[in-house]
This record gives structure tokens, sequence and C-alpha cells, in this order.
């Protein structure tokens, strides 16, 4: 799993790519919740994801509930095929909100 | 028609890391067996979640902790069994959580449920230890 941060249309983006997994889903929860203690608005970009565990998936959870405690705004952008399915199996594609891209929230 | 497989029975280290391995190695199995891309992906997630529970709620952590697998199939089911030599777990106790209650954590048991056709969980007789077995109508 790699990951980078850029900043957008006033949001931090957490670029996620590879597999996210119980090896790497602490790291995860870090990056999201380091922007979020920032008081950053974020995204994440999963266009990358290759595969996401049930760890993977309770990083975002956290990052979207605490984002929501904290009065700001956290979603996912151009979710990948396998990451989506995951997603949906949990129920949570109608949970988080989900963009086709960071430009398309801007607007 | 496929040649029949033999038994794949594999050790691995009850570690996060050893997570892509076994994903890779069910992968290249269920595929060798004609399994279709959607029952694969289903296989592997299982798999990985069961190993997950493993790694962190059996072993709670301990890297000196294995894991056995063993896959086999028929010409219409694949099966699973993951080992465990850990303390004796409550197969009571394991129950997947509702999906109404949003929380991060919980969903590896409700998604090994979703993705198998049948689970089985048990303790060891003889060696200390716990076992999932689990099926998959495949072909």
């Amino acid at each position: 799993m790699t990951y980078k941060v850029t900043e957008e249309h006033g949001y931090a983006i957490v670029h996620l790519a590879g597999d996210i997994d119980l090896s790497c889903s602490a790291e995860v929860r870090r990056a999201l919740l380091e922007r979020l203690a920032a008081a950053q608005s974020t995204l994440v970009d999963m266009s990358g994801v290759s595969y996401i565990d049930s760890s993977g998936i309770a990083s975002l959870v956290e990052a979207y509930q605490t984002a929501r405690k904290k009065h700001l705004e956290f979603g996912l952008v151009a979710v990948s095929e396998p990451a989506l399915s995951v997603l949906e199996l949990a129920r949570l594609d109608k949970v988080f909100p989900i963009h086709a891209s960071a430009s398309a929230v801007a607007r | 028609m496929l040649p029949e497989q033999p038994p794949l029975l594999a050790r691995f280290e009850a570690v996060a890391g050893s997570l892509a391995l076994i994903r890779s190695t069910v992968q290249a199995a269920a595929e060798a067996r004609g399994c279709n891309p959607k029952c694969v992906s289903d296989i592997v997630m299982a798999v990985n979640e069961a190993c997950m529970n493993i790694i962190q709620h059996a072993y709670k952590g301990d890297a000196s902790g294995v894991i056995e697998l063993e896959l086999s199939s028929t010409a219409t089911e694949l099966e699973v069994v993951l080992k465990d030599f850990a303390p004796p777990v409550d197969v009571d106790d394991i129950r997947p959580r509702r999906l109404e209650d949003l929380r991060p954590g919980g969903l590896g048991t409700f998604f090994i449920r979703q993705s198998m056709d049948d689970c089985t969980y048990g303790n060891l007789h003889g060696p200390c230890g716990n076992y999932l077995r689990m099926k998959k109508k495949i072909g």
C-alpha cells in the first residue's frame, strides 16, 4: 500500500493505492485522522485500491465518524471496483458520501 | 474439464504480513480449480478475514503463532479448513454484528458468512486449537 496527500478545492485528498489490509490499515487510519486533526475536510481517492479488507473499512468508518464529530466533510472519490464491492457488501455505499472525482465534490 | 487438483496444504506465520501471500496462494488455487472471478474473490475475502481473526483474536497478536490452511475441491464444491493452535475459543462467541451498528471493526465474521455457503467453527481435539471449515459451491 502506498499513499500520498494532496490538496485540491479546499480538501485534503488522501490517495490510496494497492492492497489495504491488516498489515497497513493502521497507517491508513493514521493518515486520515491526521488530516482531520488538522481540521481539514478530507476526501479519500480510492481509484488505486486493488483490495480492501474489514480492517481497511474500519479505518474509513472511524475517519468518517471523526469527521462528523468535528463537523468536517469526509468522502470517498473514484472508488475502484474491488473496493466498491466490499463497501456494498457492508452496505456502507449508502453511508459514505461517494463521488466520481474531487472536482465533482467542489462543484 | 480441468485436471483434478490435489489438496493444497500450507502453513503460514500468524502475522499481518502473511496475509498478502495467503491471498495470492488461495487465489491461485481457486483459479486452478476453475472458479470464476466472483467465486475466487469471495473465497479470497473469506480466507483473509478468517486469518485476520486468527491473528488478532485467537493468537492476540502473538507472532509465533501458525495458521494451517487446507484447500480441497470436488467438481462442485471447494472447501477451506483453517486451523490455529491458540487456546480454544468459545465458538458461541463468534457472531457477526448488525450492520446497522455503524462502528469500526466487527465486520470480518459477517464478510465470511456472506462470501461462503457454509461455515463451521470448532475446537481441535488433540492439539490445542481451533478450526474453521468453509465451503463454497463452484462449477
